[in-house]
């Protein structure tokens, strides 16, 4: 079994910042899609603000191992400011891929983290006030995940959100949060 | 392979969501529980389901782990059907009753999402809390994954109240890793597993008003000990009844409802023995091995309490090294599942070599690396009677 | 497992195996309790002067082993099966009726 028959992703966040419900979007779409897959947060004592890991397995065939994600294929960093104060490309190969929610360019992500794989920056904080309201950077940056891999189709994601939103915050909200998954899709660079 | 007849949906499920679905579906009576992490969400889902009229369950608020089963023996001796769910600290207050349910031959279901024993407090998984209320007279079964924990649920609704058992199960998961860990799982049609359980028809009821019974009365030295061996013919029944049960659930889901589940054990000459979330683990490793020519396999343990010890035995007859893989410590003494091979390995004229591991205490994670490790030194043959440690600090991996 | 409700003459005081008894320890005979015969345990008997007692039903009310009855406006005998000699209704007796007597004195 080669190891990478399962796509493997991490996602650095805060307590409270929503980095499991992003695990947990990202592979229901991927459900909806057909594939195996696993999601679970690292929990520590759970306290807001405190750094805090999540991951999500995607794959053609049954995942059957609970091991943490330790050599992902992506990494997501919820919040800019993580990037320095905990190691967040940790078992990043060189085929792997960073993406930050920042405003920051690469190359001073370069330079913070010493990283020398692909490295894509998205203002999902930036979008997010734009098109929300609030700084909920967690489900635009998912936008960003699928425009970088294609590892799950935008489709599926919308529907999903319609169906975790729609009755809870209305059409109007819901579609500003589809708007703002695909503005960090077009925007991540 | 079996056909699956049971129609089925497949959602994106945490083990202790699948738990409270199942418990949907199978619509018990009572339900009297006390929320503890990381069982909370199990209760949680479930009460939501009763609020909205998902379920006609009497749910009943307790104070107290020892009152949430004080209230289900209560319950099943009235004839209802009761289920509850805890674990860690939780399981330990309610112990005294535990034992209650258990000799007054309570057909209590209580999945448990498998959490340390304090002190020092830890939220996390290992199997100090069920392991440790191994000999209390509870069925136990282990699950890998939340959709075997979902399954198992409904067999032991009808194991326990079959009428040559009447005994409470616990359905183990993995707490956090198992009960939090979102997977694919296949929800099988109300009606299908509705009709599965059927009803509860237990042969006394304290509700059978034609018939009144006095239950919890005082047996000294006179009765207790003919009460107590019939408990234990009740457990010797169970892999009987367990295996019929499971061919049922079988002919449904299409899936194997074993005392244990073998994995690659064909031609193993290297074997781990486990349960619950760390096989999942180890097939992993186990896939990769193969891949590269190692005889290595897997030998889960489903069924822990009653143990199948002559099965187990002829399981592992052909296996060169056997290392036992222990997620809780019976401290001063061998590891509890250790201990139980080695028992089941006894009367074998060639047995093989045998040496233990313990691991993954207070939710320290097992890599798919230490399983390698283990796979290796029993391919080297390096066992010994010593005890070994996984991810431990100081230690070799 | 045995299927009679009541207690039986042949069945009081006889020890069954496990192989006979309900599960859990269940009582499923109705007043089981009746095949204890307390009345063994008795070193002191209740003896009643029919002659002084007026009938109040003190010792009716008093007695924890229920032995002695109240029916139809009379007091009925006690009961010695069930009299385990506590006294009691020797001492809440408004008329002094009832003596406690020594037991050996009877069984001769």
């Amino acid at each position: 079994m080669t190891k990478k028959a399962v796509f493997e992703i991490r996602i650095h966040g805060r307590g409270g910042q929503g980095a499991k419900s992003a695990s947990q979007l990202i592979v229901e779409a991927a459900l909806d899609q057909g594939k195996q897959i696993q999601a679970f947060p690292e929990y520590g004592p759970e306290r807001t603000g405190a750094p805090m890991k999540t991951y999500a397995r995607i794959s053609d065939k049954p995942i059957t191992t609970y091991e943490p994600v330790l050599e992902p294929d992506i990494v997501l960093v919820i919040d800019p400011t993580l990037v320095g104060q905990v190691d967040v490309t940790q078992g990043l190969g060189k085929d792997g891929i960073l993406v930050v929610n920042t405003v920051e360019s690469t190359d001073e992500l370069k330079k913070k983290t010493g990283f020398t794989g692909k490295i894509y920056t998205v203002d999902a904080t930036g979008i997010s006030i734009d098109l929300l309201g609030k700084n909920l950077p967690n489900t635009p940056i998912i936008g960003a995940l699928i425009k970088v891999t294609g590892v799950i189709d935008i489709k599926y994601v919308e529907k999903r959100v319609e169906g975790m939103f729609l009755k809870k915050i209305g059409v109007e909200k819901t579609q500003a949060n589809i708007d703002a998954i695909k503005r960090a899709h077009d925007e991540v660079k | 392979m079996i056909m699956a007849t049971a129609k089925g949906k497949i959602f994106p499920l945490t083990g202790n969501y699948a738990i409270a679905e199942a418990m949907r579906q199978i619509n018990p009576d009572v339900v009297a529980a006390y929320p503890i992490t990381p069982q909370t969400s199990i209760v949680e889902t479930f009460s939501k389901f009763a609020n909205d009229g998902k379920v006609d369950t009497e749910m009943v608020r307790v104070e107290s782990e020892h009152s949430a089963m004080s209230a289900c023996v209560g319950a099943a001796m009235a004839g209802a059907r009761t289920m509850t769910a805890t674990c860690s600290a939780g399981l330990a207050l309610m112990y005294e009753i535990v034992g209650v349910a258990s000799g007054l031959r309570c057909p209590i279901v209580m999945p448990v999402a498998n959490r340390a024993i304090s002190a020092p407090i830890n939220i996390h998984c290992d199997h100090s809390d069920s392991i440790g209320a191994r000999d209390l007279g509870w069925i136990q079964i282990y699950n890998e994954t939340a959709q075997e924990a979902y399954e198992n649920v409904f067999l032991a609704v009808r194991l326990a109240e079959h009428k040559d058992i009447q005994l409470p199960v616990m359905v183990c998961e993995d707490g956090f890793i198992t009960s939090h860990c979102v997977q694919n799982v296949k929800i099988y049609d109300d009606e299908t597993m509705k009709k599965f359980v059927g009803e509860n028809k237990p042969e006394h009821a304290l509700l059978d008003l034609k018939n009144p019974i006095t239950v919890g009365a005082i047996e000294l030295q006179d009765y207790f000990f003919e009460t107590k061996r019939q408990q234990q013919d009740a457990m010797e029944k169970v892999p009987g009844v367990f295996l019929k049960v499971g061919n049922e659930l079988s002919m449904l889901t299409g899936n194997d409802y074993g005392f244990y589940e073998e994995y690659k054990m064909n031609d193993a000459e290297a074997v781990i023995v486990t349960m619950s979330s760390a096989a999942g683990t180890t097939r992993a490793v186990v896939d990769r091995m193969r891949a590269d020519g190692k005889k290595v396999g897997l030998l889960r343990i489903r069924l822990f309490r009653p143990f199948p010890y002559k099965e187990v035995a002829k399981a592992l007859s052909r296996a060169k090294n056997v290392a036992v893989l222990d997620r809780s410590m019976s401290f001063g003494a061998n590891a509890p599942l250790y201990g139980e091979i080695m028992n089941a390995l006894y009367p074998m004229e060639k047995k093989p070599g045998l040496q233990s591991y313990t691991f993954g205490l207070g939710g320290r994670d097992l890599l798919e690396s230490h399983v390698e490790h283990v796979y290796k030194e029993m391919l080297a043959g390096k066992v010994s009677d010593g005890k070994k440690y996984l991810g431990l600090r100081e230690e070799t991996v | 497992m045995s299927k009679e409700k009541y207690p039986t003459k042949e069945s009081i005081g006889k020890k069954l195996g496990w192989r006979e008894i309900p599960i859990g320890g269940l009582i499923t005979r109705r007043a089981s309790a009746l095949m204890n015969k307390t009345g063994s345990w008795r070193s002191f008997r209740p003896v009643i002067d029919e002659s002084k007692c007026i009938n109040c039903s003190f010792c009716v009310t008093h007695c924890p082993d229920n032995a002695v009855h109240f029916k139809d406006g009379k007091r009925s005998p006690i009961d010695l099966d069930y009299c385990k000699g506590c006294g009691i209704c020797a001492s809440v007796c408004p008329v002094k009726c009832i003596k406690m007597e020594e037991e050996t004195k009877f069984k001769k």
